[in-house]
């Protein structure tokens, strides 16, 4: 075992001295591979913290949605309807809400307008006149808690909210473009039926009733349709999930690219380095040996350009907030929200990344190797 | 001993460019002498060394060292007897360029995982002894034809092998070189290794140093062509 150890040491250093011998070609390559790792990386990094992200905000929120559906299209809910619901075994709270778009042409970007449900953490409902805005608004709107924002009515008046507070930086993801406001600035402002609401939520203690809850709603209201937590989990996935599929289609030129270039430069072998395969077996090294040698020489420049990549990556990701893929990623509109993703490793998705980096890299380094390492060694002699 | 028995060697069989570099060479070469072969280019003496030194083997015929078939080894066992009883000198002293001289001679070893402390004395022992002591360091790309060829001979010893195969050793050589050289392969005798040489040059095969003298032409021993 000690004398395989230290073989594997000789080799390794062998492998070092020839990376260094040809610097050129090697920090080429080393740069080009690190690249590629830094751009996967970053992707995969920033989805899967979208993703996350998105996962533990969305933890807090109802397991149940109502909306009210007419010839399929989403409709107010009237507000009877709660009444209607009555107490479904399970359910530990009904209740209506109230929310809703308006396009802000001076800035030309849509805020989410929302009176907060009943019992919400941060903020209870702002006095008449107040409102609370998320970062991007504010930023946009250049707003500071205590100035006003005035926008135009559903009927044409201009209504003027006082910035009573800002919402909180780490919920930025998804409170970029939302203002809070009171019940009934709200149906002013829209205009909004005193009986009606957008939709209706319920919280479900035990997520395994949640299916069955469900389908009472549906069996009792059936021009309604119930919207699960899970399912809007599933959707956050899937957009998350093509973006990133966008992402890696974009990036498909660059890593063919990058694949020719690499097998370019790791399996083409120079004369020069035909020669040395020679030199070495005839002084006694095995074709095994030179195998060995020339997988050592790739791993170690992969490994370095995969540990590279990945912590710039990382740093790219997590403290410049994946400052490159923001447009692509985030989303396409005016208010992006500024948030620092939590810093989060997936090992599988590490892993997944290894496979197909480091492995295809090592392989195609060994074939040419291999063909040259099992001619005869007399060729050197002429 | 080395025992050949009807050798031959062809490269390219059943193509146009076939060709006969040996064509039947049977021989007994004794041990502990300087043995060289001389011979026109072509005359078949570099294949046959790098046959008897198992970096090739022979079309038909038998090759044995010491009573042991040599020539129908796997690759892998060839390789073994290779590393362990053969030294090589090339005729472009082929030393690897962009590692130092120590680098260079040490790697036949490689393979063998020996402890690198020792093998790094062993190396310097064996550069102290041919005169290379303070090129050591150097990488071997700035050393003169004389240098590397002491570089190389060093190399090929580093090993302990019982047999040294050296192919034109002093082609890229001047004259005083060449004597210095075949002084080297004399001492080389004198601790009791086999020298077998390739050459053309009547410096070397007119040496005083020179066992025994095999004339080749042809792919043939002269006696016989």
């Amino acid at each position: 075992m000690r004398q395989l150890l230290r073989r594997q040491r000789y080799l390794i250093d062998y492998s070092l001295a020839a990376l260094a011998r040809r610097p050129g070609k090697h920090v080429a390559l080393l740069l080009v591979y690190t690249l590629v790792v830094f751009l996967l990386a970053s992707v995969m990094l920033f989805t899967q913290s979208l993703r996350r992200e998105a996962a533990l905000v969305l933890a807090q929120s109802p397991e149940i949605i109502l909306q009210r559906q007419i010839a399929g299209r989403h409709d107010l809910m009237p507000a009877d309807y709660l009444d209607r619901i009555g107490r479904i075994r399970g359910v530990s709270a009904t209740y209506g809400r109230l929310w809703g778009y308006f396009y802000d042409p001076a800035v030309r970007a849509n805020y989410t307008l929302m009176v907060p449900p009943p019992g919400s953490p941060e903020h209870g409902e702002p006095a008449p006149g107040d409102i609370v805005i998320g970062a991007g608004i504010a930023r946009t709107r250049g707003l500071e808690p205590g100035d006003y924002l005035s926008l135009r009515s559903a009927r044409g008046e201009p209504f003027a909210f006082r910035v009573a507070a800002l919402l909180p930086h780490r919920t930025e993801l998804v409170s970029t473009d939302l203002m809070l406001l009171g019940a009934d600035d709200f149906r002013r402002f829209f205009a909004f039926p005193a009986d009606r609401f957008t939709d209706i939520v319920l919280q479900v203690r035990n997520p395994r009733e949640v299916r069955k809850v469900a389908e009472k709603l549906s069996l009792a209201l059936p021009d309604t349709r119930p919207i699960l937590r899970e399912e809007i989990l599933r959707t956050y996935d899937a957009v998350f999930g093509w973006r990133q599929g966008l992402v890696f289609v974009l990036m498909g030129g660059m890593v063919v690219a990058f694949v020719i270039f690499a097998w370019d430069r790791a399996a083409g072998l120079s004369g020069e380095e035909r020669r040395e395969i020679g030199i070495l077996k005839s002084i006694g090294w095995e074709t095994g040996d030179v195998l060995r040698m020339k997988f050592w020489e790739g791993a170690i420049l992969s490994l370095t350009a995969f540990f590279l990549g990945y912590l710039l990556a990382y740093a790219h990701v997590f403290y410049l907030s994946a400052a490159l893929f923001e447009p692509v990623l985030k989303g396409w509109a005016v208010l992006y929200p500024d948030f620092r993703p939590i810093p989060f490793v997936d090992a599988i998705q590490v892993a997944t990344l290894f496979f197909f980096t480091v492995f295809p890299y090592t392989v195609a380094t060994i074939v040419p190797i291999w063909r040259a390492a099992v001619t005869d060694p007399d060729a050197v002699m002429r | 001993m080395i025992e050949l028995r009807d050798v031959k060697k062809v490269f390219n069989q059943g193509r146009g460019s076939e060709l006969w570099a040996v064509r039947g060479v049977t021989l007994d070469l004794e041990p502990r002498q300087v043995t060289v072969f001389k011979g026109p280019s072509g005359s078949g003496k570099t294949t046959l060394l790098s046959m008897i030194g198992a970096l090739s083997r022979p079309t038909s015929g038998r090759i044995s060292l010491d009573g042991k078939l040599l020539s129908n080894l796997p690759e892998r066992f060839m390789t073994q007897v290779r590393r362990r009883t053969f030294g090589f000198v090339f005729q472009r002293f082929n030393l690897i360029r962009g590692l130092t001289v120590l680098e260079n001679v040490m790697l036949p070893a490689y393979p063998l995982a020996p402890d690198y402390g020792d093998l790094r004395r062993q190396a310097r022992a064996l550069l102290t002894q041919f005169g290379m002591d303070a090129k050591a360091d150097d990488k071997v790309e700035w050393l003169s034809g004389g240098e590397a060829q002491r570089a190389a001979i060093c190399r090929a010893l580093i090993n302990a092998p019982r047999i040294l195969i050296a192919d034109e050793p002093t082609a890229n050589l001047d004259s005083a070189r060449s004597r210095e050289l075949i002084g080297l392969l004399g001492e080389l005798q004198d601790l009791g290794k086999t020298v077998l040489v390739a050459s053309h040059d009547p410096l070397v095969f007119e040496s005083a140093r020179v066992s025994r003298v095999v004339e080749l032409r042809d792919g043939l021993l002269a006696e016989d062509a």
